[in-house]
């Protein structure tokens, strides 16, 4: 297991790992894009979408791409010139940081923290800050409200997410990553180890409360009163163009990316299959193999959990400023302490 | 620990710089942005320090909640775009001293309290483990204390804003 790591050297090491750190970005974001707000929504609105760039207008992405870089670098003339050019970097490099945490198989991870999970919540509550200076440097009303709108979500909607998350920290009785993945595949449902144990089946509650704070960190519909176009313009995007909008293009798309993966590693067992069907015991055992088929596994979960957050964002409209702080602040989080009560009950019971 | 002393230095410089840039730049707004500068320079310590933990917290706490609050407190009530010229405070001038005494305490209790103490060659990351057993052992004590405060600060913060 650690042989085949070992084998390399330290620089290549690091190099492979940043290389396929921009991978498990881009990657994402671009097929999201595609798959799910090109054609997925087209569908559903009974309409073809992009058609005409390659086949079945695959690469009407990189014609998109193509326009966005070619177009002028413009900002307002009123702006805060700095802090507005470096609003859109700082939220696509919290979603750089957020994916460093995320293990693709028994070796193919970037880093490997003690503190996985409590790293990626820290390093995803970075972007608010990019949201909001890029609403308040625009000098403009909309993009100013939008930037506050966000803010304020933003809060409300983390809370129950690191709440969700405990109850799965208490069950692994871990918080990196790696070991997550491991005790629920290695797990045992009453004695029946065929499925593991993902947490999705213990941990429904929180699994629900995550997926739904998700949907709100990432600003989709029914949560995206930050950038409601018939109100806000764009919110706090109004001002942007060329890359810079481009930027939070991709930052929003490889978020959603990044959070399912996180969100499928923490409920649906990650890049294992279960230890059981080839008699692993433990990460030592697991073989090679799995450093190829792991990512292949997490990219098919991420693309169903991504599935499930645009199927919401193209089905339901958007809750009002009111409702949807009432929603985080008088539902979830309450909801989510009696998850953990009962989580740390149960687990001192068994 | 040469490569640990050298990154120590450059944050730290790093870190005054910031500090520095708080109390001088004329906006509230950049004020802020030095300050997140400064909290990060924090974090980044505590890494070199091998306090993984510690410094996660930090930017939880501080960058991706303080900070944020700060900037939607100061955009909600007044943050205009450009220079402002009645953001020094009058006795700005109070702050020197203050801030020297702190300096001199801080110095005089690390000085007397370790010495010439090295801290170990390869300093073991401190587990999460090690922490919460810590906090929930010796340390129950304050740990409960700071609770109950947090709790009168969030029963006073209901009670000041319900409006009947």
């Amino acid at each position: 297991m650690l042989g085949l790591i070992a084998s390399i050297p330290y620089w290549a090491q690091s190099l492979l790992r940043v290389l396929g750190g921009i991978v498990a970005v881009l990657l994402p974001a671009g097929t999201i894009v595609y798959v799910f707000l090109f054609k997925m929504m087209s569908f559903m609105q009974s309409r073809l979408g992009p058609m005409e760039a390659g086949p079945f207008g695959s690469l009407q992405l990189f014609a998109e791409v193509g326009k966005w870089l070619q177009k002028e670098d413009l900002y307002p003339e009123r702006a805060d010139r700095f802090i507005f050019k470096i609003a859109p970097l700082i939220v696509l490099s919290s979603t750089f940081l957020l994916v460093a945490v995320v293990p693709f198989g028994p070796d193919a991870w970037f880093t490997d923290f003690e503190a996985g999970v409590f790293y990626a919540l820290a390093v995803s509550s970075v972007s608010v800050l990019g949201i909001l200076i890029a609403g308040w440097s625009s000098a403009n009303k909309y993009s100013l409200l939008g930037g506050l709108r966000a803010a304020g979500q933003l809060i409300a909607y983390e809370l129950p997410m690191v709440l969700a998350v405990i109850g799965v920290v208490i069950q692994a009785g871990t918080m990196n990553l790696q070991q997550i993945v491991v005790a629920q595949n290695a797990g045992s449902i009453f004695g029946w180890d065929g499925l593991g144990n993902p947490y999705i089946l213990t941990q429904f509650v929180g699994f629900i409360i995550f997926m739904i704070a998700v949907q709100a960190e990432l600003t989709q519909t029914p949560f995206d009163m930050p950038i409601a176009e018939s109100e806000l313009v764009s919110g706090y995007m109004t001002e942007y163009s060329g890359f810079r909008f481009l930027i939070f293009f991709i930052g929003e798309f490889a978020t959603a990316g990044v959070f399912a993966l996180i969100a499928s590693i923490l409920f649906l067992g990650g890049w294992g299959v279960p230890f059981a069907w080839f008699g692993w015991t433990s990460i030592d055992s697991v073989d090679n193999w799995m450093n190829v088929v792991g990512p292949l596994i997490m990219f098919t979960k991420m693309m169903l959990l991504v599935f499930v957050i645009m199927w919401v964002r193209f089905s339901y409209p958007r809750f009002r400023e009111d409702q949807l702080q009432r929603f985080a602040w008088k539902v979830l989080i309450p909801l989510s302490l009696v998850n953990i009560m009962a989580t740390s009950v149960l687990k001192v019971a068994f | 620990m040469v490569a640990q002393n050298i990154a120590f230095g450059i944050v730290a410089a790093i870190m005054v710089w910031g500090a520095l840039r708080v109390v001088t730049v004329n906006n509230v707004v950049h004020a802020a942005l030095w300050l997140v500068l400064v909290l990060a320079g924090a974090a980044a310590q505590y890494v070199i320090l091998a306090a993984e933990f510690i410094a996660i917290t930090q930017v939880l706490v501080y960058i991706g909640a303080v900070m944020v609050l700060f900037l939607f407190g100061t955009m909600l009530t007044r943050a205009r775009i450009g220079a402002e010229r009645e953001l020094n405070n009058k006795s700005w001038w109070l702050g020197v001293p203050s801030a020297g005494l702190l300096l001199g305490v801080l110095t005089l209790a690390l000085v007397s309290g370790f010495g010439d103490e090295e801290l170990p060659k390869d300093a073991a990351i401190v587990s999460t483990e090690q922490i919460s057993d810590q906090i929930f052992g010796p340390y129950l004590l304050p740990f409960w204390a700071l609770s109950f405060v947090l709790l009168v600060a969030v029963i006073g913060a209901i009670v000041l804003a319900r409006k009947d």
